[in-house]
């Protein structure tokens, strides 16, 4: 019954995806202007989320009420396991999180096609039909139906999984009284059910800019608004992925007990690539969008996150990869390296095929400008991918070829992250103080006079109490560096408001943040990112391990811990038995309390896998990082522990949170319907995009235009 | 001309970095087929804990074990590992060297995670393993 009404949900959704493709191309395509095809194809992305929802909703229920005659169910469900962990199996193994996959996927195109829906205004409608003010086509009813298209492609080929190889909602008959559960590492911790849906979001959200860059292909219109739009869908998205990557370091540092978050695990990897090129776009769409420059590399960009998201999807979901995150292994690897062939090949042709209409005659003026950090910054963000890339990808090719099996391990990713991380962050000193175009030599003077000099004093400040690592005392000079510019920022940013408005102090910040929140969310952004290089940086230089076997009242004293044992015991729980032992801990003599590391033997595979639950006792400064490493069987007298201290790791989860502020900030809506409906207007008049007392960024402009010289007039390339 | 320099740089280091890292992956049968070959050179050996095999010092925190694949077997010895973590019969991988005294040195102990689901074969129950433990009284 309820396989049924699942598969019969996803049919539909195949179907609604269909009709987002077939009508959304000849909306879109054709030279007349069809308001019915185009009102179709927003009701299909409706319909499309509305039978996802749907057979979401019924995995769900099935899940939790134990239906095991649905295949999925008997495969991750048992009637031991908690039921939040029941909930959240929906995203456990391959075919549950597809379904999960294309929920989210048919989200987007609704919500895409829901913040499109009203375009059409009253004057352009003549005697029921739509005629732009010159007669000529409304974008509207031009660039929204090829966008919803496009998701509706990528939706045919996710559904069509889910119809077909992937499918969730198999009959299993006679069904089983009982299911073995979720893999053990999936049901261990509650942030389970909190990374992969970011991850997904992030990574399903990189489809909407991906069809952008394709509509805009199909088009041969990728000019101002265009670039707008799509970068506001992609900074939701890279927000998501953002927290998507830090809750999976969290994740793997509060559950695999090897004390640290990143290990450079080819599946961690996967989700970092799309964020890299993600970021790198970030940053070359703001010279697009001053200059109309770099269009073909910003719509490689788009592609190059598109694809690398599918890449990582494939990594993860085909089980090419041995890791613990490649907890399911299927014959979706071959499908997936197909669509992936498709989208690389036919993207290559329509860009090929556009060749003429993306050049822009624009160049860099100055090596000294912020266009230029820009694309320094790109450069090393894609330099960054590519060398993961490799490191990720080198073992398969190797395998593939010689047969030989080989993993790189993370020496490699560390040696070459390293510099191109300390570039990235320098540059991020750089680029926000310097202006576009050509920066003058008082300018520079004036802006990297402070930041310079505290980035000094720190290094000396740094050296002279002792610090004598070469890593961390850079990181903590660029970092004062990057900071003093940000301050700097903020602080005109300010002055000017104040002058201009008459503002309070927190009046003139709101109104940075309300009137500009790209940019000074993205300042905020970068705060996030100097505090996560702070917290690598410190917690690997400093980080320190014991291990030691405890009787009854012994102590093993590290750092300024003391980690005392107290008792062994065992408790069983449905699920799983779990071996615990209880320690008291100590700093500096003074009692934090107790700890109870612990092992699980989860039921589902009992001469498998034995997972730990490591204790974690976090302040700012330090966190102690317990694992229970063996216990005394026969009697219970001793416990063998591996305590960790690991100095400011817990800046690593704040810098990410920093980070999703400023990318809320970037994104928050502000007031927009006047100008994009006046945007429009101005587009179908055959104008171009230039409204500085409508745009949102008009801010930025005039104070760009103090800073700009020598010419201080504003060049609009279109 | 700065631009084709870092991208070349950013090459070099790669290129550098990759042949400096690589591991290679082998399984006990592969290991001794190679012989000496790579001795001494980092490894990642997978293969099964052969049962009655493990033997943990509790005071040194060293653990032995013989992994083995079919007949081939290869004595492991690591320190700082997790001997609950695996018992007999399980997959495992070691990251280490081989030595020319036949020992593999293990700096680091990953259990396999099982991908699919299979019954337990031998009834070795946590229940009885840990029957100690059951009765007494958890904190």
């Amino acid at each position: 019954m309820l396989s049924a009404l699942g598969y019969g949900s996803v049919l539909a959704a195949l179907i609604a995806a269909g009709i987002m493709a077939l009508a959304g191309y000849h909306a879109g395509l054709a030279r007349r202007n069809i308001e019915f095809a185009a009102t179709l194809t927003r009701r299909a992305a409706y319909f499309g989320f509305f039978a996802m929802t749907v057979g979401m909703l019924v995995m769900e229920i099935a899940l939790l009420t134990h239906d095991f005659s649905v295949e999925y169910v008997a495969r991750v469900g048992s009637h031991e396991t908690p039921t939040y962990y029941t909930a959240i199996s929906l995203w456990s193994s391959l075919d549950g999180s597809i379904l999960f996959w294309g929920w989210i996927l048919a989200g987007y195109g609704a919500l895409f096609a829901f913040t499109r829906r009203s375009e059409i205004d009253a004057h352009q409608r003549v005697g029921g039909r739509v005629v732009a003010a010159d007669g000529g086509l409304v974008p509207s009813l031009k660039t929204t139906p090829l966008v919803i298209a496009v998701i509706g492609t990528v939706g045919l080929f996710f559904f069509g999984l889910l119809a077909g190889p992937a499918n969730p909602f198999g009959i299993v008959s006679p069904a089983p009284l009982n299911g073995p559960g979720p893999n053990p590492l999936l049901q261990n911790h509650p942030l389970m059910g909190l990374h992969p849906p970011m991850l997904y979001f992030g990574f399903v959200g990189m489809t909407v800019p991906f069809a952008f860059a394709i509509a805009g292909l199909l088009q041969g219109n990728i000019e101002a608004r265009w670039i707008r739009d799509s970068r506001r869908w992609m900074v939701a998205a890279w927000a998501f992925l953002t927290m998507g990557i830090i809750g999976g370091g969290w994740w793997s540092y509060e559950v695999l007990g090897w004390g640290g978050a990143w290990a450079w695990d080819p599946v961690e990897n996967a989700s970092f690539l799309p964020w890299l090129t993600a970021t790198a776009f970030l940053h070359s769409a703001m010279v697009q969008k001053r200059g109309g420059m770099l269009k073909t590399w910003n719509l490689s960009l788009m592609i190059g996150t598109f694809l690398l998201t599918l890449l990582g999807t494939f990594l993860t979901r085909s089980g090419v990869i041995d890791s613990v995150h490649a907890f399911t292994e299927g014959v979706i690897g071959p499908l997936f390296l197909g669509f992936m062939a498709i989208i690389a090949l036919g993207s290559l042709t329509l860009i090929g095929w556009r060749s003429n209409r993306l050049y822009t005659a624009g160049q860099i003026e100055s090596p000294v400008s912020r266009e230029s950090a820009f694309i320094l910054n790109n450069l090393l963000l894609v330099g960054f991918t590519f060398t993961v890339l490799l490191g990720t990808m080198f073992p398969l090719l190797i395998e593939a070829i010689r047969g030989d099996r080989i993993s790189v391990g993370p020496p490699y990713f560390n040696m070459v992250a390293s510099p191109i991380g300390l570039a990235l962050l320098f540059l991020m000193g750089i680029g926000p103080a310097l202006p576009w175009r050509r920066a003058t030599s008082d300018h520079i003077k004036k802006s990297f006079r402070w930041p310079i000099l505290l980035g000094v004093v720190t290094a000396i400040a740094a050296f002279l109490l002792g610090m004598r690592q070469l890593l961390p005392t850079i990181t903590l000079a660029f970092a004062a560096f990057v900071l003093t510019t940000i301050v700097q920022e903020f602080a005109m940013g300010i002055k000017a408001r104040r002058k201009l408005a008459n503002r309070s102090f927190v009046g003139a910040l709101l109104d940075l943040f309300s009137r500009n929140g790209h940019r000074y969310g993205g300042y905020i952004v970068h705060v996030g990112v100097v505090v996560i290089a702070l917290a690598i940086s410190v917690s690997w230089t400093w980080k320190t391990e014991r291990q030691e076997t405890l009787r009854a009242g012994e102590r093993l004293a590290i750092e300024d811990y003391e980690v005392e044992f107290v008792e062994v015991w065992g408790i069983e729980e449905p699920q799983r038995f779990v071996i615990g032992a209880t320690f008291e801990t100590f700093r500096n003599g003074k009692p934090l309390g107790q700890e109870q590391p612990r092992l699980n033997i989860y039921h589902r595979d009992p001469s498998q896998q034995t997972i730990g639950t490591p204790a974690v006792r976090s302040s700012l400064s330090s966190d102690l990082y317990l694992t229970l490493m063996a216990i005394d069987q026969d009697n219970l007298e001793h416990a063998t522990v591996r305590a960790i201290v690991n100095p400011g790791i817990v800046w690593l989860w704040i810098g990410g949170m920093i980070m999703g502020i400023g990318a809320l900030i970037a994104i928050w809506p502000r007031g927009k319907i006047r100008v994009r409906a006046a945007s429009d207007q101005l587009l179908a008049d055959g104008g171009t995009y230039q409204l500085p007392s409508l745009d949102i960024d008009s801010s930025a402009k005039t104070e760009n235009l103090e800073r700009t010289s020598p010419s201080k007039t504003e060049k609009s390339i279109e | 001309m700065g631009l084709v320099a870092m991208a070349g740089a950013i090459t070099l280091l790669a290129a550098g970095g990759l042949s400096e890292n690589m591991v290679f992956f082998l399984t006990p049968t592969e290991l001794e087929a190679k012989g000496t070959e790579i001795i001494d050179q980092p490894i990642r050996l997978g293969g099964q804990v052969k049962p009655a095999s493990i033997d943990w010092n509790d005071n040194t925190t060293d653990l032995r074990f013989i992994m083995f694949e079919g007949d081939v077997d290869i004595p492991v010895e690591s320190t700082g590992a997790a001997p609950a973590m695996f018992r007999d019969g399980i997959g495992v991988v070691v990251e280490g060297t081989y030595s020319d005294d036949g020992v593999f040195r293990a700096t680091n102990l990953m259990v396999k995670h099982s991908n699919e689901y299979a019954p337990p074969e031998h009834s070795e129950d946590v229940r009885d393993t840990y029957k100690s433990l059951l009765d007494s009284s958890p904190k």
